[in-house]
């Protein structure tokens, strides 16, 4: 039996080793009806459209394969429609608000030479990532388990340029705005802001640069923000405007989206957002996806299986990733790949043997460098967020 | 972004034509039939693709469209009246329920 993911593979082999021939479109004439669609946005490979306008493009489960997720294959998230293409002379990066003490404006050459320039691993996983897989199923962008990738992204330090516009005492958050607009002018612009503390962090970066290329345009160019660890709705992109603040911002997107019942999950607090009831979701959760095989995949019997994906969390590093073949009973450590940085994602193999013919469920769970490990079961939420439950595959042996 | 004057000034249907060059593929989809197709996808169609309605149809049932149609409104501005609401809700409920079904 031929499988889906076979035929993806095989059309994925023409993004993965560069070649030129039109891989997307044999993948999608090979599709049983009813399947995820691929489709290529502007200055992408295919990838699985959850939604055209605004553009959200999943990506596919070849995609995260790689050790780095190719900037043509990284998936594509946004909530407003009116996404322009920045002339990169023009841009400038306004830095004020009620707590800056020397207002300024930056061009792209002044982040690039003005300022030191810093590389790092992390992986940008948006907030809703799974959440087409929750139970029971809510509302909102369907994404599988591709709404997440692992780049290298180079840029400056926030806080060099927050530093150069003088952050005053009492300043409490700062709010960060994009490029992009609603269509109408009722509708809420997209700002995102971050607690003072993260804003200041040394890995809190704007980002200019992804695996080593300019950002792609679907990706935020010319700059966009880079919080390691936290999941995306933070790093927002075409990054027009900064703010420094001594009050809580209260736009749309922090008051009433973006938000968890307070108390409930782990992870860092944003405080001066909380509410009694709900509080912004921040940090990601430990959590693994397998990229080896998939349901159904047929293993011969007998054969050895290499089992391999990937791990991450919210930035403490991965201790440890198990396997388990006999139903979650007894848990078997896997090897882990490189390791790129606390906030980029670990590489996990482990090889076993297919000797019994019939179904043979292989199930993986990471463990935290700060204890966290996956669990097995959901913790509901109204907004389908932090899916990290254990997930596994059921291969087809014989 | 100080948003360009002309969105504002502008009919709602000069932005999305400008939009949608991006999102070639998007008029392809048609909605089912039935009596507020037009104005649904009308409204709808202003600020985003018509593909959200049966991406979301599995999640749907009538209670979560009325929310859904709330939220556009009230939270994000959507220029729709007390009656063509009611008109939207009763063409989505009865053709992209999936839940109910």
């Amino acid at each position: 039996m031929t499988t889906r993911r076979e035929l993806l593979l095989a059309a994925a082999g023409g993004w993965l080793l560069g070649s030129t021939a039109p891989a997307g479109r044999g993948a999608l004439a090979a599709e049983p009806a009813g399947a995820d669609p691929l489709e290529a946005p502007a200055g992408k490979k295919p990838l699985i459209r959850r939604a055209w306008r605004p553009p959200n493009y999943e990506t596919p489960l070849e995609g995260l394969v790689p050790l780095y997720t190719p900037n043509d294959l990284f998936f594509v998230r946004y909530h407003l429609a009116v996404i322009p293409e920045i002339d990169v002379d023009t841009w400038r990066l306004k830095v004020g608000g009620g707590a800056a003490q020397r207002p300024l404006a930056v061009t792209l050459h002044d982040l690039k030479h003005d300022f030191k320039r810093v590389t790092l691993t992390a992986v940008n996983q948006c907030s809703g990532n799974r959440r087409g897989l929750f139970t029971p199923r809510v509302p909102g962008v369907q994404w599988g388990n591709g709404a997440m990738g692992n780049a290298e992204w180079t840029g400056v330090r926030l806080r060099d340029v927050l530093d150069k516009a003088g952050v005053a005492a009492g300043a409490v958050e700062v709010v960060f705005n994009g490029a992009d607009l609603p269509v109408l002018a009722a509708t809420p612009d997209f700002l995102k802001s971050l607690p003072i503390e993260r804003a200041l962090d040394e890995n809190t970066l704007i980002a200019f640069e992804m695996n080593g290329k300019a950002l792609p345009h679907l990706n935020g160019a010319p700059a966009r923000l880079v919080v390691p660890g936290w999941t995306g709705t933070y790093w927002v992109k075409h990054l027009t405007e900064v703010r420094i603040e001594s009050a809580p911002f209260d736009g749309f997107w922090m008051k009433s989206a973006y938000r968890l019942p307070t108390g409930v999950f782990p992870g860092a607090r944003f405080k001066s957002q909380e509410t009694r009831e709900t509080t912004p979701i921040t940090e990601i959760l430990v959590n693994s996806l397998i990229t080896s095989h998939v349901n159904g995949a047929h293993v011969k019997r007998g054969a050895h299986v290499e089992l391999a994906g990937k791990a991450w969390d919210g930035g403490s590093g991965i201790a440890a990733v198990e396997v388990s073949t006999d139903g979650r009973q007894t848990w078997t450590a896997a090897t882990l790949g490189r390791d790129l940085g606390r906030f980029g994602w670990r590489e996990f193999r482990y090889r076993f043997d297919a000797t019994q013919p019939g179904a043979l469920t292989a199930a993986v769970r990471a463990r935290s460098n700060d204890g966290a490990t996956q669990p097995d079961k959901l913790t509901f939420n109204a907004a389908g967020y932090h899916d990290n439950i254990v997930q596994a595959v059921t291969l087809d042996v014989g | 972004m100080r948003r360009p004057l002309v969105l504002v000034a502008v009919s709602a249907a000069l932005a999305v034509a400008a939009v949608a060059a991006a999102a070639a593929g998007e008029e392809s989809l048609t909605l089912h039939e039935g009596s507020a197709r037009e104005l649904t996808a009308g409204r709808c169609a202003i600020c985003h693709s018509l593909d959200y309605i049966p991406n979301n149809a599995p999640v749907m049932d009538r209670s979560g469209w009325q929310k859904t149609i709330q939220k556009m409104r009230e939270r994000f501005g959507a220029p729709i009246s007390d009656p063509e609401a009611q008109q939207i809700l009763d063409y989505l409920a009865g053709n992209y329920a999936g839940k109910s079904q």
